[in-house]
């Protein structure tokens, strides 16, 4: 498959990018932190996303999504990227409308999915408990009791855990902290007895919780895919996760590069435009080279997932891994070639920068993936 | 869609049946490289048969016109040609400057009797070319040459010098810049010519280089005499023509960075470091330079995969090949400090037959050229700035 958007792909870019620049600039996100806004997001921006199509993008057709695939969420979520939307896209219509349409049951699908493609339903996917992403260090222990289970330990840095109608938790049934066997996904109300969610505001203005379970209970219908054997499908999730991220970070670079670029040209020292300087000049050229190559790695990524979800491991890393330390380098860029201009709040460049370290953390780091790679090359 | 999936069985299908297992093994020498040319020779009865094969089936060149020695396929074709190559690990069967230089500017720029002339000549492996750009005193700043051709009735008359000439001492013909109208502004004046190499005049001394061989040389013309008929596109406009070669010379010195099958980096690593107990090289540093480094090398493979389709959909720039050759020439650079860092003191050897002649740190320091020929690494990161970027006074 050719490296390149197709016809109806570079379509749903530009209605993704009129929307969203349109509705959602960098101000939206601005204003939502000022007003200390409970929600995080705009309700009413969500109801447009779902009437767009946008939020059943990977929803299957006959439970009333598009059925599209990665390549296409992907191409959603770079137009977020750029203007930092904050969305309940990511948790939503990414994470819980894949675990759900490859794990669910029958039943599952057809009472969740339609809600996630019509927008009436936000759901979260709980997966981390320490400072790092590492999912198979997972220690919230789900115990058998009567028809079902009991569910005790904690989550953090759950994405959009304060507003999600359904949580969708990952639980050790069996095996100990570091075993792939022995996790099971469950789907979880969160105004279940014993859960408690705290909205921990972020550097980036975006939304995550903190959550407790205190012996919570669920019944048998609550496990997504097979007890014991959640790992292979929580991979395939975070993995069609992390290619989203990437691609949210591929269009924050871009962005910030943008607007870089645009300010060497403007921006006059020592009598004339300091883009003019060479220093600065090849700093700008190595930045944009890292992110058209960054952006290769990413689509490649998208399609492998596309292809065989099961094989896209690699790829998927190696996205991961760029898109983290691309962005990182150009939100670092972009402050100091912005000089004092870059350090202030008035100045959107700083979002940027917080963003890029929010999604670096997000479904593992460059280091945490760049590791996966050797592993999974054999050293 | 079908008809390629076809293609590709089929292509798969005789390359299994064609290409002789020796040819599907990593290169180890320099004699594993097959140049064609007038004296050409053959390493191994593998080679031969290999190249002539691939010769009769238009494949030494796939994406060539037939009528020119080429395969006659499109792009989609021959990338499918190429992934399938890959995918058993075979050897390119023809390497020369004449197909990723000299031939796509024939291509663009040449008279139909130009093409007819040369090109049936490199996909055959008949004539081995040179190419005659930079000299003493233009370098990066490559349009200041200095090298005059004057006329003389239906010739021109050539005096001056060449440096870093590949393999002029091995080379039938030459593509050479030269000046032809001194008067005007320095690209204005510069003419694109080719030449035979055994003209009387021309003189090669080759250059001993800090890997101890001498890929390069010192090219001297001393009254050589050439039909004006030889000026590739139009006369004083030679500065397009070598402009459009040099962004295929970029492409394919990016392409140096990439790696087709083989072993991974940290496998390879892991013979001479060793690994411990969970199979992790036993060298924590190492291992993570040689994963960051595996990371940004299959994100270049990705994007010189994209930089093909782009360039299919007209969506490509002109100049993303000097981005590509910036990166893939660093890249390969920091390949080879990582395998003389794995190899330890077996990689420092530079005669014994054990180290197969030094191959190893004769192979790294060749490298340090990679972000010097065909423009500088500078010189590309100036050329982005300027023509992608659009930043002033670039």
């Amino acid at each position: 498959m050719a490296l390149v958007l197709t016809e109806e792909q570079s379509m749903l870019r530009d209605s993704a990018r009129g929307l969203i620049s349109d509705k959602a600039p960098v101000a939206h996100l601005r204003g939502l932190r000022d007003s200390k806004d409970t929600t995080g997001f705009s309700r009413e921006l969500w109801k447009t996303f779902a009437e767009m199509g946008f939020s059943g993008l990977l929803v299957p057709d006959q439970f009333g999504g598009s059925g599209l695939g990665c390549v296409e969420a992907g191409i959603v979520m770079e137009e977020i990227g750029r203007t930092l939307m904050p969305s309940p896209f990511l948790a939503t219509s990414v994470l819980a409308a894949s675990a759900l349409s490859r794990g669910g049951s029958e039943a599952q699908k057809a009472l969740h999915l339609p809600k996630i493609a019509d927008g009436s339903l936000l759901a979260a996917l709980a997966i981390d408990e320490g400072a790092k992403h590492r999912p198979l260090q997972t220690k919230l222990q789900a115990t058998r009791s009567g028809n079902g289970f009991k569910l005790s330990g904690d989550k953090a840095f759950v994405v959009d855990g304060h507003t999600a109608d359904l949580l969708i938790v990952a639980a050790r049934t069996a095996g100990s902290a570091g075993d792939k066997n022995g996790l099971t996904l469950f789907l979880v109300d969160p105004k279940a007895k014993g859960l408690a969610v705290e909205r921990t505001a972020m550097v980036d203005s975006h939304n995550a919780a903190r959550i407790v379970f205190d012996n919570v209970e669920v019944n048998a219908d609550s496990v997504l895919g097979e007890v014991d054997q959640g790992g292979g499908l929580l991979e395939g999730v975070l993995n069609i996760g992390r290619g989203a991220v990437a691609s949210e970070m591929v269009g924050l670079s871009d962005e910030v590069f943008g607007r870089t670029v645009a300010y060497l040209k403007e921006r006059k020292q020592f009598g004339k435009a300091i883009g003019e300087f060479q220093a600065l000049q090849h700093r700008a050229a190595e930045l944009y080279i890292d992110i058209e190559i960054t952006r290769a790695a990413v689509l490649k990524a998208l399609q492998a997932l596309d292809a065989d979800l099961g094989k896209a491991g690699n790829a998927v890393s190696v996205a991961k891994a760029r898109a983290g330390t691309t962005a990182t380098l150009a939100v670092q860029e972009g402050v100091q070639m912005h000089g004092g201009m870059g350090m202030t709040d008035q100045f959107d460049i700083g979002f940027f920068m917080k963003r890029a370290r929010v999604c670096q953390e997000l479904f593992g780091d460059s280091n945490f993936h760049t590791d996966q790679l050797a592993q999974g090359k054999g050293y | 869609m079908a008809d390629l999936e076809k293609f590709r069985a089929e292509t798969r299908a005789w390359l299994e049946q064609n290409c002789p297992a020796e040819m599907r093994k990593p290169m180890t020498s320099d004699g594993d490289t097959f140049w064609g040319g007038r004296n050409a020779k053959f390493s191994s009865d593998a080679q031969r048969v290999w190249f002539e094969r691939m010769r009769d089936k238009g494949w030494t060149v796939p994406h060539w016109p037939k009528q020119y020695g080429g395969g006659g396929l499109d792009g989609e074709e021959a990338k499918i040609v190429r992934q399938e190559m890959a995918a058993i690990g075979a050897r390119q069967p023809l390497t020369s400057f004449g197909i990723s230089m000299l031939g796509p500017a024939l291509l663009q720029y040449g008279t139909e009797e130009q093409k007819k002339e040369h090109l049936p000549k490199i996909t055959a492996g008949l004539i081995r070319w040179c190419q005659g750009y930079s000299e003493p005193n233009a370098g990066s700043d490559l349009a200041s040459l200095q090298t005059r051709a004057v006329g003389d009735g239906d010739d021109y008359i050539i005096n001056g010098q060449k440096i870093w000439t590949s393999y002029a001492n091995y080379a039938d013909w030459i593509f050479c810049l030269v000046r032809t109208d001194p008067a005007a502004k320095k690209h204005d004046g510069i003419s694109f010519i080719l030449f035979d190499m055994t003209s009387k005049g021309v003189s090669t001394k080759p250059i001993l280089l800090i890997s101890g061989y001498s890929p390069f040389c010192e090219t001297f013309f001393d009254n050589v005499r050439v039909p004006k008929s030889h000026v590739v596109g139009s006369v004083n406009r030679g500065w397009d023509v070598a402009k459009y070669l040099l962004q295929h010379e970029r492409a394919m010195i990016s392409g140096m960075g990439e790696r087709g099958v083989g072993r991974p980096l940290g496998q390879i690593a892991a013979d001479s470091v060793g690994a411990d107990a969970q199979g992790r090289l036993d060298d924590a540093q190492l291992r993570s330079q040689i994963a960051s480094f595996e990371v940004d090398e299959a994100a270049l493979a990705a994007a010189a995969e994209r930089a093909v389709d782009l360039a299919k959909a007209g969506q490509s720039h002109p100049a993303f090949s000097s981005a590509m050759k910036y990166y893939g020439t660093e890249l390969n650079k920091r390949r080879y400090e990582i395998l003389m860092s794995a190899g330890g003191i077996d990689a420092l050897e530079w005669e014994s037959d054990r180290s197969r002649g030094g191959a190893r740190p004769r192979a790294w320091l060749r490298t340090k050229a990679n972000s010097i020929e065909g423009g500088t690494s500078e010189v590309m990161l100036g050329i982005v700035a300027k023509r992608i970027l659009d930043l002033p006074g670039a």
